[in-house]
Parts: C-alpha cells; structure tokens; sequence
C-alpha cells in the first residue's frame, strides 16, 4: 500500500512523468535527462529520487555515470496511464452509442411522420 | 470485444479509432452540437459538463469546462480551424489544469463503414515530451475516478 501511495505522489508530478517518458525509450544518463528541462542538475536528481524512491525507476553504477531506466512498476505505471486515458475514452464513446440511437430513433420517427403527411397529402 | 484502439504513432501522435452504429452524419452532429457534445464528453463517471461552447465554423472557438460536483473542476478551449461536413474536422484544443496543456492539433475523420462509421482521430502533438505530458493528463483524470471508487470501498 505504502508503495502504490509513492508511486502515486510521485506520478503527481508532471516533470517526474516526463522524466518516464524519455525513460521508456530506454536507459538514459542523467545528463541526458536533465537537457528537455530548464533545471539544474541537482533539481533533476532530486526528482530522479523520488522516482527511485517510489520504485518506479532504478539506477546502474557505469564508472562515473550512473544511468537511469524504468523499473517494472514503472513500466507498469506508463501502462496505466494508456489504460486509463483508454477507460475515460471509451466511457465516452459507450455515451456516445446512446446518443446516436436516440437521434437515429428520432429520425426514424420523423421519417415515418412524414410519410403518413405525405399520405395525407395524396388523399387530399 | 472492445470497438475502440488506442495508439501512438511516432514521436508525436496518437491515434484513436472508433466504430459507430450510426452513419457520419449523426456521429458528426454529435460532434459539433453543443446539445449532444454535453451528453457524452464527459470522462469517468461522476463528472459533468455545465460549460459547453461550440461554434462550429472555421475559426470557431470551442470551450468544455467539467466538474464533479466534490469541488474537481477543469476546462478545455480549442478553436476550429476547417470543417467538412460530415465527413472531416480539424481543430486545436487544450487543457487548463489550471496551467495549458500543449498545443494538441486533432484532425477527425468520419468515414462510412456498412450501416455505420468509421471514426479515426489524429492528434498532432508538438513532441515527444508534450505528448506523454497529454497522455499523463488522461491518467489524472482517470485517477480522480479510482479515488472516487476508493472512497466508495473505504
């Protein structure tokens, strides 16, 4: 639970989702990392902690670079975040079904009043 | 079976595909009457839509606002940029959370599929970054419905 929590929080945060992204193309030096930002090195490590934290990332020992890759659960969470975009979708759309059947029923209706109109007519 | 797919392509769209029941005129219509937009466009469960503008003409604004009546609110404007009835719409939307989402450029087409349409959504995101800053804006929302399903647990 403690865990789900910290990933969470730290999903709250768009750099830290950001941070994900880039990382889902693959491991990625901190450097790199920090380039798509307008932050300091340090700011970026601190979210990389936090990510780290929160076991959605994990880091290798590569001389003096330590470079960054998703851990599972971050896999996992990137996951998530198509799933659930995916859910609020296709609630939407199921809405949406409704809607067409009842202006395609209206139609109908409208149709067949305008036959018997049109029957009307031709009696007159 | 789910009727609906879901992908990115490349480093900045996202494609979305849909079929309807109905033919492209009425999944059309739905698409640009504010009196049925608000009907459907609504995300998870709980939220509603007390702001629905749609002026759909080229240059046309657009402008959805949702709450969920617990104090959860956000908007979206966007602006219409051309309009084929009923076949194709191009327009350029965002959301303020408070803070604008990317620039997202979505170009919707409705094709005849038998009795029914084929609905294909592209968004043009600016890159790679911003896309999966959009695709995270999704996640927000969807989270905002499991806390509701939490509480509803708890």
């Amino acid at each position: 639970m403690n865990s789900l929590d910290a990933a969470f929080s730290a999903l709250a945060d768009p750099t830290r989702r950001a941070i994900l992204a880039r990382l889902a193309k693959g491991e990625t030096t901190v450097n790199e990392l920090a380039k798509p930002f307008e932050m300091t090195q340090p700011a970026i490590s601190q979210h990389l902690k936090v990510l780290e934290d929160a076991g959605l990332i994990v880091r290798r020992v590569e001389g003096t670079k330590r470079p960054r890759r998703l851990a599972s659960a971050g896999i996992e969470a990137m996951d998530q975040w198509l799933a659930m975009l995916r859910k609020a979708l296709e609630k939407n759309y199921d809405r949406l079904d409704g809607v067409l059947a009842g202006i395609e029923k209206q139609k109908r209706r409208k149709e067949k009043n305008d036959e018997q109109d049109d029957a009307e007519d031709g009696r007159r | 079976m789910s009727k609906m797919t879901l992908k990115t392509e490349g480093d900045k769209h996202v494609i979305v595909t849909r079929r309807f029941a109905a033919p492209p005129e009425a999944v059309y219509r739905a698409h640009t009457d504010p009196r049925l937009i608000e009907k459907w466009l609504l995300g998870p469960e709980g939220w509603s839509m007390p702001v629905c503008i749609n002026e759909a003409r080229p240059g046309g604004k657009i402008r959805y606002e949702w709450t969920n009546g617990k104090g959860g609110a956000f908007h979206l404007t966007g602006e219409y940029l051309e309009l084929e009835p009923y076949s194709r719409i191009v327009h350029v939307e965002r959301m303020h959370l408070p803070d604008p989402t990317p620039d997202n450029r979505v170009e919707t087409r409705f094709d005849p599929d038998g009795k029914g349409t084929l609905m294909t959504m592209r968004m043009t995101l600016p890159d790679a970054q911003k896309r999966a800053a959009m695709l995270a804006t999704g996640m927000e929302r969807g989270m905002e419905a499991s806390y509701v399903r939490l509480e509803g647990m708890i």
